[in-house]
């Protein structure tokens, strides 16, 4: 295999790695804050902050990393998408920059405070939408070179509906991924009032998701043929993850098995996730930069997948800890130490 | 209206730079003052020691969450400002700056679980185990990272070929002649930095609250770091210059207004330059500039009047230098001072002279830093990549460049002002005498619930 192909491998399952740790987090920001207008944040804030507060700079660093190594491996990605992206960049910048705040003040219990809630609660829903426009951007037709001068034409991007499907199905995934793990993270812990509340919330989300997905699939059919076909013929990939979703809609309408509905929910998105970019495949964006095009020189590439095995072998061990001591530590989770 | 964008992506870089780069240290340098201290509380069993390494962590933590929210927004920045810049050099630097990713991962996953762990080992020595990892990962990202620098101060490991880099060795190009003498400086100026901030927080609380044994014990262990790391970023500074002196010649001589390439060279302190390039009102000391370049008083030094016009860095860079060079040695001074008093039993080493002096040295040390770092980039001038890319053909084209920079300025001048609100939140009113006192208290109950006969025993103070 071409360390290009590599490459883009090794970046998409990190992609995938960041939507799930990501959205547990968006939407847990999310929750706290609704839970707080319902008047039921004791039931549930305490179980968040245990989770959330050894784990969010893990997360944000998944989404470095991905960044990182998609300028490192393919160059010409920041010609293009750094060029045209400066604003709605600097905007998921200034949203990351908020929420990171928030965790700096949550430490002192400051989260009392309803206007910082409601920043994260709100920046939980902004930044998977503002960051899901960039898959919207790699369809083509948003992004324009004349002359060695790139830019983004907004209006087309504002009343495409295909970009207002991908951001529909991206808040809904958040939201179903994120009550789903936690569901099944409370019940780790025993908290019965926590288990019933996020599991009404897994159980009312998982529709708006698939229906968001259904839609931006039939916009996608419309706005890039191609794609839309190569998915297509990927119908084996998107069957599996159907049938992953309905294990999941059973086990949490049963009410049991929360460690392997979530690991259905992972499935389910593992599919659906490889199978749109599977299909996306050779294009990293619509006609520009292609995966082969636009790879970095063969030298760079391998020197940066030799590190990227290198650095898996030191971190696999380290996440494994962190899940050890703080997911799978049953005293932890129940809040005994 | 016409937007300067070059100019005005300067400024936003030199803005989130100069932002970031108080975090970048404190980042790098408080994990190693954390680590040492906890190793020296288990050894000496003190539990003043111990105490310092939870404080200091728990002050580090919030400035770590400033510091991930601007490191995120450079790395960002550096493709979204500079796409030309990241698409041409992308293929040579982009391996250390994938690492430093890989470094801060590293640093962030042990940071986690050090700061939930306090508790849950019986042995000490296993919870002080999990320093070296955020150590290690702490400083290994700032070796990456000035590597990349270095790069683009001495470019290495390609060949130019029609526009674009070919034939890469991405290793040559991480291992450049300007890599070692710059990681040794940022490296020890910032645990210089790093001393100097926590032996500052202690003196300003001596002179704020009164002297106690556990702020005695604090300035003394940090001040000895102080010390060390001072005198290491003398000798790091005297190898950077020597090493421009060779390689850079025209960074230096902008440095010190060395114009006409001559042999037994003069260094410059201060003064200003009138119109015709002649320096008025500055210290002359005879041949050392030639000594400092080579360690020779009669040796040539390059002047900058060998470099075209237009390739020659701004001479403000003058003051930077001489700022960055005064608070280094001003530190060293007044660390070796104190050792003095010290050890000279008649003096008072907690003289209210001293703490002052002390308590001025971090913000000192941080504007050295910030001057050491103006003076790198804008000595580079006017090349982005030097040799190959100037500044002016690697910056965004977007007017919009103009706005983000206020967006900018707003958004770090309230997360400075939350981080400090936030840290006097969380000191102001839990001392670390009281905190000494309750968990004295906790573990007397916890051991007379273990067995009546050790209720009344105390832990002993050992001396300092």
């Amino acid at each position: 295999m071409s360390y290009e192909i590599v490459g883009i491998s090794v970046l998409w399952i990190f992609l995938y790695g960041y939507l799930i740790v990501a959205s547990i987090d968006f939407g847990a920001g999310f929750f706290a804050f609704y839970a707080r207008l319902t008047g039921k944040d004791h039931l549930i804030n305490r179980l968040i902050s245990r989770y959330l507060s050894p784990v969010w700079e893990i997360t944000n660093v998944f989404f470095v990393f991905f960044f990182v190594g998609l300028v490192g491996f393919f160059p010409d990605a920041a010609h293009y998408y750094g060029s045209s992206l400066l604003v709605p960049g600097s905007i998921a910048i200034i949203l990351l920059a908020i929420r990171g705040s928030f965790y700096a003040f949550e430490n002192y219990g400051s989260k009392k405070n309803i206007v910082f809630l409601f920043l994260y609660g709100a920046t939980g829903l902004l930044i998977p939408a503002s960051l899901s426009v960039a898959l919207v951007l790699s369809e083509g037709g948003f992004i324009t070179e004349t002359n060695g001068v790139v830019t983004l034409d907004y209006l087309e991007l504002f009343t495409s509906p295909l970009a207002w499907s991908i951001v529909a199905l991206a808040l809904t995934a958040v939201l179903f991924i994120s009550s789903s793990f936690l569901a099944f993270y409370a019940s780790r812990a025993d908290d019965q009032p926590a288990l019933e509340l996020m599991r009404g919330y897994a159980l009312f989300w998982s529709t708006p998701t698939i229906i968001a997905a259904f839609t931006a699939f039939l916009y996608l059919s419309q706005h890039n043929v191609r794609h839309f076909q190569n998915m297509m013929n990927l119908w084996w990939l998107l069957g599996l993850s159907v049938i992953f979703f309905l294990i999941v809609l059973w086990l949490l309408y049963k009410g049991r098995r929360y460690g392997w509905m979530f690991i259905a929910v992972m499935l389910q998105f593992l599919c659906a996730f490889f199978a749109y970019g599977i299909g996306h495949y050779p294009y990293i964006l619509d006609p520009y930069i292609t995966v082969q095009g636009g790879a970095t020189q063969e030298a760079m590439g391998i020197a940066l997948v030799v590190v990227f095995i290198a650095g898996l072998l030191l971190l696999i061990p380290s996440l494994a800890l962190v899940f050890r001591l703080f997911l799978f530590d049953a005293d932890y989770v129940k809040g005994k130490k | 209206m016409v937007v300067d964008t070059v100019l005005w992506s300067r400024l936003v870089t030199a803005l989130t730079l100069s932002f970031h780069v108080i975090f970048a240290t404190i980042g790098v340098a408080i994990p190693l003052m954390i680590s040492i201290a906890e190793f020296v509380g288990i050894r000496k069993k003190d539990a003043h020691y111990t105490l310092m390494a939870r404080r200091w962590t728990r002050g580090f933590v919030i400035s770590v969450a400033v510091g991930v929210v601007t490191g995120t927004a450079i790395a960002l920045q550096l493709s979204l400002v500079w796409p030309n810049f990241m698409q041409l050099a992308g293929n040579v630097v982009a391996l250390p700056l994938f690492m430093e990713v890989f470094a801060f991962f590293f640093e962030a996953i042990f940071l986690g679980i050090y700061l939930y762990t306090w508790e849950r080992f019986r042995n000490p020595y296993l919870h002080w185990l999990l320093t070296i990892p955020v150590v290690l990962g702490a400083s290994m990202s700032a070796f990456f990272i000035t590597t990349v620098n270095g790069f683009m101060n001495q470019p290495d490991g390609f060949v130019m070929e029609a526009g674009h880099f070919s034939a890469v060795h991405p290793l040559q190009a991480m291992f450049n002649d300007a890599t070692p003498s710059k990681v040794f400086h940022v490296l020890t100026s910032a645990y210089m930095t790093g001393a100097a901030l926590l032996a500052a927080v202690a003196a300003f609380s001596m002179l704020r609250k009164g002297i106690t044994e556990y702020k005695k014990k604090a300035l003394k262990l940090t001040m000895a770091i102080l010390l060390l790391f001072s005198f290491l970023t003398a000798i790091a500074g005297d190898t950077s210059a020597k090493f421009l002196a060779e390689h850079q010649p025209e960074k230096l001589a902008a440095a010190e207004w060395h114009f006409e390439t001559e042999k037994g060279a003069d260094l410059i302190f201060l003064g200003w330059l009138n119109a015709e390039r002649d320096i008025i009102g500055a210290i002359h000391i005879p041949k050392a500039l030639s000594f400092l370049a080579f360690s020779d008083f009669n040796a040539e030094v390059t002047g900058l009047n060998e470099f075209p016009a237009d390739e020659q860095p701004p001479l403000i860079v003058h003051y930077m230098f001489d700022f960055m060079v005064g608070i280094g040695f001003a530190l060293l001074a007044v660390s070796a001072f104190y050792f003095l008093l010290l050890f000279w039993k008649k003096r008072n080493e907690l003289n209210k002279w001293m703490l002052r002096v002390i308590a001025l040295g971090a913000p000192l040390a941080f504007l050295g830093v910030e001057m050491g770092w103006f003076y790198a980039e804008m000595g580079r001038q006017p090349w982005m990549i030097r040799g190959y890319l100037r500044v002016e053909d690697a910056a965004t084209t977007s007017p919009s460049i103009f706005i983000l920079f206020f967006v900018f300025l707003l958004l770090y001048i309230l997360l400075g002002t939350m981080c400090v609100l936030v840290l006097r939140r969380l000191f102001r009113d839990n001392p670390a005498e009281v905190e000494l006192e309750k968990a004295a208290k906790t573990k007397q109950e916890a051991l007379a619930a273990q067995s009546a006969e050790h209720a009344g025993e105390k832990e002993g103070e050992p001396s300092v």
